[in-house]
Parts: C-alpha cells; sequence; structure tokens
C-alpha cells in the first residue's frame, strides 16, 4: 500500500514560543524547528503498516526552505521512502483552511492509499486538518488513532475518545490521525540517516500545484488574529514564613483551593 | 580539512564529517533518553540491560568501527570513542558493554579469512547479537600467555577444555572469543576460535559478585569437551596471542574513552551540586578551595580526552598506536579515579550515600584501572618503548 505522511514543522515546545509582533503569526525564526511530536508517531505507524502489508511511505510537508534539514531529513531518517516538500514565500501567514487547500492539491498529484498525520501540532492545535482534506479529496476521515488495521481495502481504527475508545471502520483511500498512544516511534538508525541524504525530496512550488499565490497567505486566510498580547506574567506565591503557625496556615490554603 | 562543531552537555567536540555529527546527536538523544533514566534501578538491582544493547544494536551503535561493506558503520576511532563516551557519562556499564562487544568483533573483522567474514560479520555487527572475549583465566591474568585452556583438534572439531575467568557477557553473549593453547607451552602455542553460546559444553558460571558494574555480567566459564567446529579458527594456529594483543590495542582505547565519560560524569555533578549547595550563606563552589579543586578536575578531564583522542587520530591513519593507546588507558582511568573520589568529597556526606550517583562511580572507576591490562600493565608497555634496549 501506498501512505502520504503529512508532518509539519513547529517550534520546538519544550521552549518559550512567540508570536511576531507585525503580523501575530508564530515568531519562527527566534525558535528551534523541529517535526511535531505527533507526526513521528504517524510515521512509525506508516512504517508499520508497509512493513506488514509491503508498500511504500512518502512524507509530504508544506514548511519554509529550512524545514529540509530540520523537518524532512528528520522524517526520512526514520525509514519513509521519499519526501515532498512545499515551499513558497506566498505560503506564509496561511490559515488551515487555505493550509489544506494546498495540501489537497499536493495530495492529488500523489499516489496513495492512506493519508497519515498526527491528531494535532504543537502550534495550531486545530485538528481540524483531516477534516477539511476529507471535503478537498473526498474520502473518508477517521481521527485520533490509537490503534490502525488494515484488511481487503479497508481500515479499522481504534479511535481514542475520553473514556474508551471506538471502532471505526472506512473504506481506503482515508485518511487517519494519530495520537501518541498508537506506538512509540523508532529512533532512526546511523545507516538510516545516512541514506536519508540521499533519499529523493521533491520541492513543490504553488505554480506546480496550479495555485496562485492571491489564493493563499494572510491575506487570503479565514481567519486573522487582530491582537495578541504576551501572557501577563505569573504573580508570585503567598510565602509563610513559618513562625509555629505555617502547619495551620498550609491547611488553610489547602481548605481555601478545596483541596481537604 | 572542514571539521563541524558540536556542544554537548558543556563538551566541546570537532567532528571530521556531517555524518558523524548526526551520529553524536542520535547517540545523545538516546543516552538521554533510553539510558540515563535506566542506570540507577538497574545497577541497584544489578540487572543486566539486554533491551538497551538491542535498542543501540538497531540504531547502529554496535558496529561503529568496522567496514560498511560487512554492515559495520564505517567510522574512525576518533568518532566511535566520542560515542562510548557519551555513552559512558550516562551508563558506564552499557559504553563498558558495548566496547567489549566491538573488541569481540575484531578477531575475526582484521584476521578472519573472507570466506569467515561473509558468513559470520553482518550477523555480528548488525546489533542484535552481543560478543564476549574470553582471555583470561583464574591463573593467567596480565600474564596472558600463560593460559592453560587447552583446546585440541579432532574430527572437524576443537575439543575444548579448561576455565576462563572474568569474561564480561558471560551467560548473556551470544558469541564467544575463546584463546586458547592448541600448541605447546608460551605465546606460540595460543590461537583463537569463535564460539557460539550453545556451544554444547560451554558452561557460563554464576556471575561474581563484585563492587561496581553491576549490571554487566562477569563470570567464569567452564569447558567441559567444549565442541567448536575447525572452521571457526581465526587465523592460523599459533596466531591466537598476536590476535589477542592487537585486539586489546583498540579495546585500551574503548575503555580509555569510558573513563573520560566517567570522569566527565561526576565532574558534572559536583560543579552542579557545589553551585547549588549553601554553607556559610554562600555556595560552597564559591569558596576558593572548592573552585581551585574543580579547575583541577575540569583540567584533568580535558587533558584525558584529548590524549585519548590523539591516540585514536594515530590509530586511524594507519599508524602503530598501541603505546600511545596505553598511555590513554593509563592516564584517563587514573583521571577517572581521582575525579570520581573528589567527586564524592565534593558532595560531603552525601557523596557517601546511594541518593547520589558519586559513589557509584567511583566504585565503577576502579574497575577501569584494572581491566584491559592493569595500569602497570601500561607502564610495562609504555617504558619498554621508551626503553627499547632494556
Ligand atoms: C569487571 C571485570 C571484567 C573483566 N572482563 C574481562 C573480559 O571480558 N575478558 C577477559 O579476558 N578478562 C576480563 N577481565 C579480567 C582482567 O582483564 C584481569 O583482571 C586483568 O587483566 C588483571 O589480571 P588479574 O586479575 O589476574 O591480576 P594479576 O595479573 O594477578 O595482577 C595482580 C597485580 O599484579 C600486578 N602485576 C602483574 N604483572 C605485573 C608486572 N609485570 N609488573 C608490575 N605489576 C604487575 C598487577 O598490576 C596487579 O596489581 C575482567 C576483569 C574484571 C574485574
Amino acid at each position: 500500500m501506498k501512505i502520504v505522511v503529512l508532518v509539519k514543522q513547529v517550534p520546538d515546545s519544550g521552549e518559550e514560543r512567540s508570536l511576531r509582533s507585525d503580523d501575530f503569526t508564530v515568531d519562527r525564526d527566534a525558535a528551534t524547528k523541529r517535526m511535531n511530536e505527533l507526526d513521528e508517531h504517524a510515521i512509525e505507524a506508516a512504517l508499520q503498516l508497509v512493513e506488514e502489508h509491503g508498500g511504500e511511505v512518502t512524507v509530504l510537508t508544506m514548511a519554509p526552505a529550512d524545514a529540509l534539514e530540520s523537518t524532512v531529513r528528520k522524517a526520512l531518517q526514520m525509514g519513509p521512502d521519499r519526501a515532498v516538500h512545499i515551499v513558497d514565500e506566498a505560503i506564509h501567514g496561511s490559515c488551515a483552511v487555505t493550509s489544506s487547500a494546498v495540501l489537497a492539491a499536493a495530495l492529488r498529484t500523489l499516489e496513495w492509499d492512506l493519508v497519515l498525520c498526527g491528531a494535532e501540532s504543537t502550534d495550531g492545535r486545530v485538528q481540524a486538518m483531516p477534516h477539511m482534506l476529507s471535503e478537498r479529496l473526498d474520502v473518508a476521515a477517521v481521527t485520533g488513532a490509537r490503534k490502525i488495521t488494515v484488511s481487503g481495502g479497508e481500515i479499522t481504527v481504534e479511535r481514542q475518545v475520553d473514556d474508551g475508545y471506538e471502532l471505526v471502520q472506512a473504506a481506503l483511500p482515508a485518511i487517519v490521525s494519530v495520537w501518541d498512544t498508537i506506538n512509540t516511534p523508532r529512533y532512526p538508525s546511523f545507516k538510516l540517516i545516512m541514506a536519508a541524504k540521499k533519499k529523493p525530496v521533491t520541492t513543490l512550488s504553488l505554480a506546480d500545484l496550479g495555485i496562485s499565490p492571491d489564493q493563499v497567505g494572510l491575506s487570503a486566510s479565514t481567519s486573522q488574529v487582530l491582537h495578541a498580547a504576551p501572557r501577563p506574567p505569573r504573580e508570585a506565591g503567598v510565602k509563610v514564613i513559618d513562625d509555629g503557625s505555617g502547619g495551620v496556615a498550609l491547611v488553610d490554603f489547602l481548605a481555601a483551593e478545596k483541596f481537604v | 580539512m572542514s571539521v563541524i562543531h558540536r556542544r554537548y552537555g558543556g563538551v566541546d567536540r570537532f567532528l571530521p564529517t556531517a555524518e558523524a555529527a548526526d551520529l553524536l546527536d542520535l547517540t545523545v538523544e538516546i543516552a538521554d533518553r533510553e539510558l540515563a533514566p535506566a542506570v540507577n534501578a538497574a545497577e541497584a538491582e544489578g540487572r543486566f540491560p539486554r533491551e538497551v544493547f538491542r535498542t543501540l544494536g538497531r540504531a547502529g551503535l554496535l558496529g561503529l568501527p568496522y567496514s560498511q561493506e560487512y554492515g559495520g558503520g564505517g567510522q574512525p576511532y576518533e568518532v566511535y570513542l566520542q560515542v562510548l563516551e557519551e555513552l559512558a557519562r550516562r551508563w558506564l556499564a552499557v559504553a563498558l558493554g558495548v566496547s567489549v562487544h566491538v573488541l569481540s568483533c575484531y578477531p575475526l573483522a582484521t584476521y578472519g579469512s573472507p570466506q569467515q567474514r561473509e558468513k559470520l560479520l553482518p550477523d555480528m555487527l548488525g546489533g542484535e547479537l552481543l560478543g564476549a572475549y574470553s582471555l583470561s583465566e583464574p591463573h593467567a591474568g596480565s600474564d596472558a600467555a600463560s593460559l592453560s585452556t587447552r583446546a585440541v583438534r579432532r574430527d572437524g572439531e576443537y575439543v575444548v577444555n579448561g576455565v576462563k575467568a572474568w569474561t564480561t557477557h558471560a551467560g548473556v553473549a551470544d558469541f564467544y572469543n575463546l584463546i586458547v593453547r592448541t600448541g605447546g607451552p608460551g605465546a606460540a602455542g595460543i590461537s583463537c576460535l569463535l564460539a557460539d553460546a550453545d556451544t554444547p559444553g560451554l558452561q557460563p558460571q554464576r556471575p561474581e559478585r563484585k563492587m561496581g558494574l553491576n549490571s554487566s555480567p562477569t563470570a567464569q566459564i567452564v569447558f567441559d569437551d567444549a565442541r567448536v567446529p575447525a572452521d571457526r579458527l581465526i587465523g592460523q594456529e599459533g596466531q591466537g596471542f598476536q590476535i589477542a594483543l592487537s585486539a586489546l590495542d583498540g579495546g585500551r582505547l574503548g575503555i580509555a574513552a569510558c573513563a573520560v565519560g566517567l570522569a566527565q560524569a561526576a565532574l558534572d555533578e559536583a560543579v552542579s551540586y557545589a553551585g547549588v549547595r549553601h554553607q556559610f550563606g554562600r555556595p560552597v563552589a564559591s569558596f576558593q578551595g572548592m573552585g581551585f579543586l574543580l579547575a583541577e578536575l575540569a583540567t584533568q578531564v580535558g587533558a584525558a580526552r584529548a590524549l585519548v583522542l590523539s591516540a585514536a587520530r594515530l590509530r586511524d591513519a594507519g599508524l602503530p598506536a598501541g603505546v600511545e593507546a596505553a598511555k590513554a588507558k593509563l592516564f584517563a582511568t587514573d583521571v577517572a579515579m581521582r575525579v570520581t573520589s573528589e567527586a564524592v568529597g565534593v558532595l560531603g556526606g552525601y557523596g557517601y550515600v546511594t541518593d547520589f550517583p558519586v559513589e557509584r562511580y567511583l566504585r565503577e572507576a576502579k574497575v577501569l584501572q584494572i581491566v584491559e591490562g592493569t595500569n602497570q600493565i601500561q607502564r610495562v608497555v609504555i617504558s619498554r618503548a621508551l626503553t627499547p634496549a632494556g
């Protein structure tokens, strides 16, 4: 089977992240960039399916040129066969809806039975990409998988919900997003790291996809951030000097916060 | 030549290629995520972490200095040793295990026939198997040429009888290098066999109870009519001692790199503790007596690393490096002994209890002065080279 994994470059969620002051988009320059963590689980799921059923895995990303090393190569080091990288200055500032139009256009140029992606990205956390792609490409979207099995042109997904899971079936082709509960992503190996340098990466521009620059970017976005302010600094906590009454003060605090 | 600079936990590294830098990144990632969180429990329980070696093997870290043609990483010692050092910084027993495995692949990789190499080496370097190296015996340690485990060739097999001592990975290894006597007394009567773990009559004994390195099993192996196929002779009959010594040249560099990693770990712990421990109203690191001690230790660790890498480059250039390897092993392991001991002191009473890792570092450092040639033997090697006539 042929699987495309959507991979996103995000600012490292372990670090302080900020928005640009001019257009309130994510400040990518200030951040260490890396592959969205959940996407590693999507790649692992794809590799496992291909190990079981045969086939090939393509990584698809829409990101600035510097994502080639931070994200595309890192993804390929886990084992996918090739990558497609959509790079175009005009894409900057695109909202989720316009992004989905670009990704859908790229997916139309590829052959696939299954598209996998992370359930959300750590920067946007919209969680809606599978649904939007499903509308645009007219295939089923199944979100939040914790297990995927494929047999005879059908997928069965255990869809993680708060109090357990739902069993969802769909005909292929389909789009499935995954949570981190689905697997433990493998480490790249030294050999795969070296092999990844030689794996084919196709670069596509908007023109290659037949999309004009005015259909994307900040101006074409369906939503706009009008204002943003930094989160107020945390207030200093209450300091209790233990002059013998510390225990009582502690219990009062816990009672006030309804812990006891 | 362009070199790539990377800094890992305050240690500057220069890597000769982009792939070597990627390799160090991968090593540090795995070391931080798989080794560091598991070391304390495994050492306390004395549990051999087979799964950790499997992870390292799958990542390609168990065959780094060997040819890519046979599935190795094709890396120079300069790079391989820095990988070992970063592993040892998180978990000495695992790094030492990697070094022993690499040592165990050396006889076949270097002296094996093309047929032997093609048949066996890819699996040995592939990451799923683990090797052991049995040279020492209860009565033959430093004087290894006096070993007495005997192998007699009979009907296409070597029949092995005797006792090997101190074998790292005894009982958990998949293959064993056996340095045995096939001929008369002395070095000329010694040969090297490569035996599978399931060889009938190869009987690993109860692991020794050691003062450190408790996650790494060390045991005697009793050979009771153990039958090793004759095509598992590595090199020629009588060449075994030469093979064993030449393997140890690389092994000593491995131990030296482990020592640098251990010393660095102890230094890191001492520095961070001295920075936060307050006495007399200030961090103890701010007392000059303490600051100068830490400065001294940091300098020793840096010097040890430089000596190890300089010996490695000599080896990578194809030049004789045995004496430099002996210097590196001697110096780096003595530095590890000193730094770990001082680190216990830096933590005061807290250094002496198992809540902090430095007491374990101290116990672990000692073994590095003993294995793969005691430091007295390293001095013998170095002094003989200085005064060849003597
Ligand atoms: C944890 C551990 C793991 C080990 N793993 C392995 C392994 O995987 N494979 C293996 O084959 N061996 C292994 N060894 C054995 C190790 O290599 C030997 O212990 C070491 O070579 C010393 O031999 P010995 O213990 O017999 O000491 P001895 O040789 O008896 O030495 C006793 C003392 O005499 C000194 N001495 C000896 N000769 C001289 C000399 N000429 N001049 C000055 N002083 C001298 C030594 O320095 C030492 O202080 C391991 C040992 C340990 C503790």
